[in-house]
């Protein structure tokens, strides 16, 4: 079985972040990458898959983005127990999932993967649909959310997570792309000989261009500002209890 | 040192196990008085931390020793000396010897199960009556046909309740102090070895410290480590990596110290303004920093010499020395500008504070570090 595992390197949470002059992203010079969290949890599933089925199968990482922000996440998925890792270099700042999905899809077409397995979504973005779309793209059936997996006649069982408490078993025929919920199982830690096994392992690397027709674009970034104001309402009881009424459903919506 | 990216991700590593699975579990095992060294090990192993630098062939690594320190300093974020002293112990204190001249005997029975975390080690070279004086020890392994007959009494030994063998100093001959000395493994279930109970300490307290006796002790002359009588030059180059270990171990501890007391000087409001405003405490943790950050850099350099295969028995005393007196200073300041609460037990500071002051004493005391720098710079008093 061939597994694909997308990882993006994202901005480390003690990283100190701050906009760039464009304002429409962040200074990644003074920004530390790392894994994206529900990724680690999307490869342990796989190398965990490869361990259980025992059988040659082959868990490869893939990445998009500049060299710089990147080489350690791919490092880090070698060492972890990946056979290959994939890098399609793009040093563009285009954020626009399509665009994304499209990349990843023309050149993982080829790789004819059973499983591409993705983190449920990105820590630094949020957006939760390079997974599905590159499902669709590659003409994959597709599940999100997944706690669970089970590979059994040639088929996953995915749990799915759904809200309130509530869980779906779905079975998908491969090839298949599905998103990993982070917290699924206990990502391992790179072992000193993965670590220096790591660079003797193929990492094939893609020049690839974003589409410049993003259906997506950031146009400012901001740091929201806080202020602090107290309005003071005043008049009769029943006149205030309306002016509160009125900001309480209306202005500040917390109740209807 | 040059940073590779391997050493990043050592020191990733390294971080990452020691937050989640020691940090979390200090305050239980420092009630305890004791941690789970088979079960930390175990882990560790698996991950290939205790044999870095050691024979592939008994399932180390190979490497070069500046990536033992990078593993020593990442373990500084497991914010548990006692814990990262008995890793310690295992990787860089009883075990170099044994992995530099031991039989491939010795080295399968017992270096292989230590690299794989399956067994524990301790060093036993300290006695009641000798401590820092090393020469001196009375513990005796007197022949008997193919055997040793080991008898008398170490101290101070860390691991010494956990540990499924000993590396032990003893005297085989009686010929002079530097030539009469050998490093033999023993069993810790071999009949005749006992050891005492738990010394109670002010600080390393998830430690376990004991003495150990041995009462007619019989284990195979096989199992003493290179030539008999070179054991206390084994020893000797033994306490460089011991020293460098204990150094590096250091700087994470006291650099947390120093983050953990801003904050808290940040927060900290006195006559209407943080207390880290006042110049007096704002240059005083400056000075600190500057100072770990000189410590940092003549570990690296003592370390890059130790690579190149140079002896850097000064070098590493000198760490260590500074090392020592700098956690002092470290945590004493720190520890001053907590106020109240820098008295109490149960905050980061006051337990480096307890945990540090053995720096200065284990592994080689200040005095006697300075006796090696002096002897080095051939200024000790002539005969």
């Amino acid at each position: 079985m061939k597994i694909a595992v997308l990882t993006k390197a994202i901005p480390s949470y003690e990283s100190s972040i701050r906009i760039d002059s464009s304002s429409t992203w962040i200074d990644e010079s003074v920004v530390n990458f790392v894994v994206n969290e529900s990724d680690s949890y999307a490869l342990e599933e796989a190398l965990q898959i490869k361990e259980k089925l025992d059988n040659g199968s082959e868990v490869v990482v893939v990445t998009m983005g500049s060299q710089d922000n990147t080489s350690k996440v791919l490092k880090d998925g070698l060492a972890k127990g990946a056979d290959r890792a994939i890098f399609i270099q793009n040093e563009d700042s285009n954020t626009d999932p399509l665009s994304i999905a499209k990349l990843f899809s023309q050149n993982l077409k080829d790789e004819n993967f059973d499983l591409v397995f993705s983190g449920l979504q990105s820590d630094d973005l949020g957006s939760g649909q390079t997974g599905v779309l590159i499902g669709e793209l590659l003409g994959m059936s597709t599940a999100t959310l997944g706690i669970e997996t089970d590979i059994q006649d040639g088929k996953i069982k995915i749990k799915r997570e759904l809200e309130s408490g509530w869980f779906q078993w779905v079975t998908l025929p491969f090839p298949a792309s599905v998103s990993i919920q982070s917290g699924i199982n206990e990502p391992r830690y790179p072992s000193l000989k993965g670590i220096m096994g790591a660079k003797r392992k193929e990492s094939k690397v893609i020049d690839g261009q974003l589409s410049d027709d993003p259906k997506q674009n950031f146009i400012n970034l901001f740091v929201p500002k806080t202020e602090k104001a107290t309005e003071k309402i005043e008049g009769d009881v029943d006149g205030i209890v309306a002016k509160l009424m009125d900001i309480l459903k209306n202005k500040l919506r917390v109740i209807s | 040192m040059k940073f590779t990216d391997e050493h990043h991700a050592l020191y990733k590593t390294v971080k990452e196990f020691g937050e989640n699975e020691i940090k979390p579990f200090s305050e239980e095992w420092e009630k305890a008085g004791i941690y789970p060294a088979h079960e930390i090990f175990k882990k560790m192993g698996d991950l290939d931390l205790l044999g870095i630098t050691k024979d592939p062939k008994y399932g180390g690594t190979g490497l070069d020793y500046s990536f033992s320190v990078v593993f020593a300093e990442a373990l500084g974020h497991a914010c548990n000396a006692s814990a990262i002293m008995s890793i310690g112990v295992q990787t860089d204190m009883a075990t170099p010897a044994l992995d530099k001249y031991g039989s491939d005997l010795i080295k399968k029975e017992f270096l292989a199960p230590s690299i794989s975390g399956d067994y524990v080690a301790a060093l036993a070279v300290s006695e009641p009556n000798s401590g820092s004086d090393v020469a001196s020890i009375k513990t005796s392994a007197k022949k008997d046909g193919d055997d040793y007959i080991i008898n008398g009494q170490k101290m101070w030994i860390t691991n010494a309740t956990q540990a499924d063998y000993f590396c032990v100093l003893v005297n085989t001959s009686n010929d002079s102090v530097h030539h009469n000395k050998s490093l033999i493994v023993v069993p810790s279930n071999t009949p005749g070895l006992s050891v005492g109970d738990k010394i109670d300490k002010i600080g390393m307290r998830a430690s376990d410290t004991a003495p150990v006796y041995f009462d007619n002790v019989r284990v195979p002359q096989a199992y003493r480590i290179g030539e008999e009588g070179a054991g206390f030059t084994m020893q000797m180059k033994q306490f460089q990596e011991e020293r460098l270990f204990l150094t590096a171990s250091t700087l994470i501890a006291m650099e947390n110290c120093i983050k953990d007391t801003i904050e808290y000087c940040t927060e900290r409001k006195a006559f209407g303004k943080s207390i880290l405003d006042n110049q007096v405490i704002h240059f005083r943790l400056a000075e600190l920093q500057t100072e770990l950050e000189a410590l940092r850099a003549l570990t690296y350099k003592a370390c890059d010499r130790f690579v190149d295969g140079k002896d850097v028995t000064m070098l590493a005393s000198m760490a260590k020395l500074k090392s020592g007196r700098l956690i002092r200073e470290v945590t004493d300041s720190c520890l001053q500008y907590w106020g109240g609460m820098g008295f109490t037990t149960e905050n980061p500071v006051s337990q480096q504070y307890r945990d540090g002051r053995l720096q200065s004493i284990g592994g080689g005391t200040d005095e006697i570090m300075l006796q090696i720098i002096c002897k080095h710079m051939d200024t000790l008093p002539k005969k």
